[in-house]
């Protein structure tokens, strides 16, 4: 049988972060406008799989997906089997700001979704002249915690098994069987603690809402798009987002959850592709 | 409907497969209506309608009655599809040894959500 391949190639990027050597696999397809994208708490670039084999979206645009430092290829700093893994607002400022300038990248289209939409909030507020656009799923300013984070990360009870079991239902109903399992797989294959050390940024570190209002779209444009079955970050939280940002612009993705890119691809470019072109037209004038 | 859990969840090989280190008791309260279930190494040996007098159990889930028929429904509402969702919002209360239910959450949200319509996926 002849293999097939897909145009995506994958790099080790050696750099300093947080004054420490770090080695963060990056992987990109296509060529055009740089379209930088953060994947969720726990998991890892694989999430961008769907935009990256769409020519769709290739055929503008440079996608690029970096695994955080800890996630996916990406390798834990020296040091890490005597450190507890704690990421903080400051800490993913600073890697996507570094990781954006090694790659040399001009002014990207910035999409992240979960940790990687709060985050995008952050930088919309903070950077918004480092992006040319800036677009967050499933953001929301802050999550309470609503179960005991302790169980993510403990000898008695499975890693993989509890980080993949607590967010399955936080896939929309829809998502075709294979996307909904690979999505999943991708949270049993993380490393011990390191989806908790990711939630310390999105329920506690994290908290945006007292300067949320401040964001002004006016220097960096804002699209919000949000999946109707999460319930982690709900369509109303995005939805509050929206409305105390002037010029920002939400969508409500029927059927989908929390991972729209990795759900369920086609149905989530359905709604992306539309901004990636209205962003291509306003970059021009 | 709560009776027809021990044929529906030992029915799945896949899921009891997945149980077999599993044997524990656990109380589910629909409303004012509990229920004792009793699992041995992944297959549910006896499901008992209560009131009890002192039951014996490593948790219990509780949710009022309109909040289990929601989750129960062929395509449950958004904030009704997974037991995590009913307790972020408060509606479901997982009360006891949550370890239990914890590294076994697999099982118990696949084995709960048996009790929607034949042929709907979990």
């Amino acid at each position: 049988m002849k293999a097939r391949f897909e145009p995506i190639t994958g790099r080790y990027m050696h750099l300093d972060l947080f004054g420490r050597p770090h080695r963060v696999y990056v992987e990109e397809a296509g060529e055009g406008t740089p379209l930088l994208c953060l994947h969720t708490a726990g998991s890892d670039g694989r999430q961008y799989r769907g935009l990256m084999n769409d020519a769709r979206v290739t055929a503008k645009h440079r996608v690029i997906a970096f695994d955080m430092p800890w996630h996916g290829k990406s390798s834990p700093p020296s040091g890490w089997h005597d450190e507890e893994y704690q990421l903080t607002s400051a800490q993913y400022t600073t890697m996507i700001l570094e990781i954006s300038a090694a790659l040399e990248l001009d002014r990207p289209i910035l999409i992240g979704c979960s940790i990687g939409g709060r985050i995008a909030l952050h930088l919309a507020l903070e950077h918004p002249e480092s992006f040319r656009a800036i677009i967050g799923l499933q953001a929301g300013a802050h999550v309470d915690p609503y179960y005991d984070l302790n169980f993510l990360h403990r000898a008695d009870v499975h890693g993989g098994e509890v980080c993949g079991a607590i967010v399955s239902g936080l896939v929309g109903p829809d998502a075709p069987d294979s996307e909904r399992w690979e999505t999943l797989w991708h949270y049993m294959q993380g490393g011990p603690g390191v989806f908790k050390g990711d939630l310390y940024f999105y329920k506690l570190d994290g908290d945006i809402r007292d300067r949320v209002a401040q964001i002004d779209t006016r220097r960096c444009p804002l699209f919000l798009l949000s999946g109707e079955y999460d319930y982690s970050c709900t369509p109303e939280e995005t939805l509050a987002v929206a409305n105390s940002v002037p010029g920002s612009e939400v969508t409500i993705m029927k059927g989908l959850g929390h991972f729209p890119m990795s759900e369920d691809p086609q149905a989530f470019l359905t709604h992306l592709l539309p901004v990636l072109e209205k962003i291509g037209k306003r970059c021009k004038t | 409907m709560i009776e027809t859990l021990q044929q529906r969840v030992n029915g799945d090989e896949a899921l009891v497969r997945r149980g077999r280190y599993l044997t524990t008791s656990f109380l589910l309260e629909v409303g004012q209506t509990p229920w004792l279930i009793q699992i041995f190494e992944g297959r549910i040996v006896s499901v008992t309608k209560g009131p009890f007098v002192m039951p014996s159990s490593s948790f219990a889930l509780r949710a009022p009655a309109e909040e289990w028929q929601k989750f129960w429904s062929v395509r449950p509402p958004p904030g009704s599809n997974d037991l995590l969702a009913l307790i972020k919002r408060r509606v479901l209360k997982a009360e006891g040894n949550l370890q239990v239910f914890m590294s076994h959450l697999r099982y118990f949200k696949e084995a709960l959500a048996k009790l929607r319509a034949p042929g709907v996926a979990a």
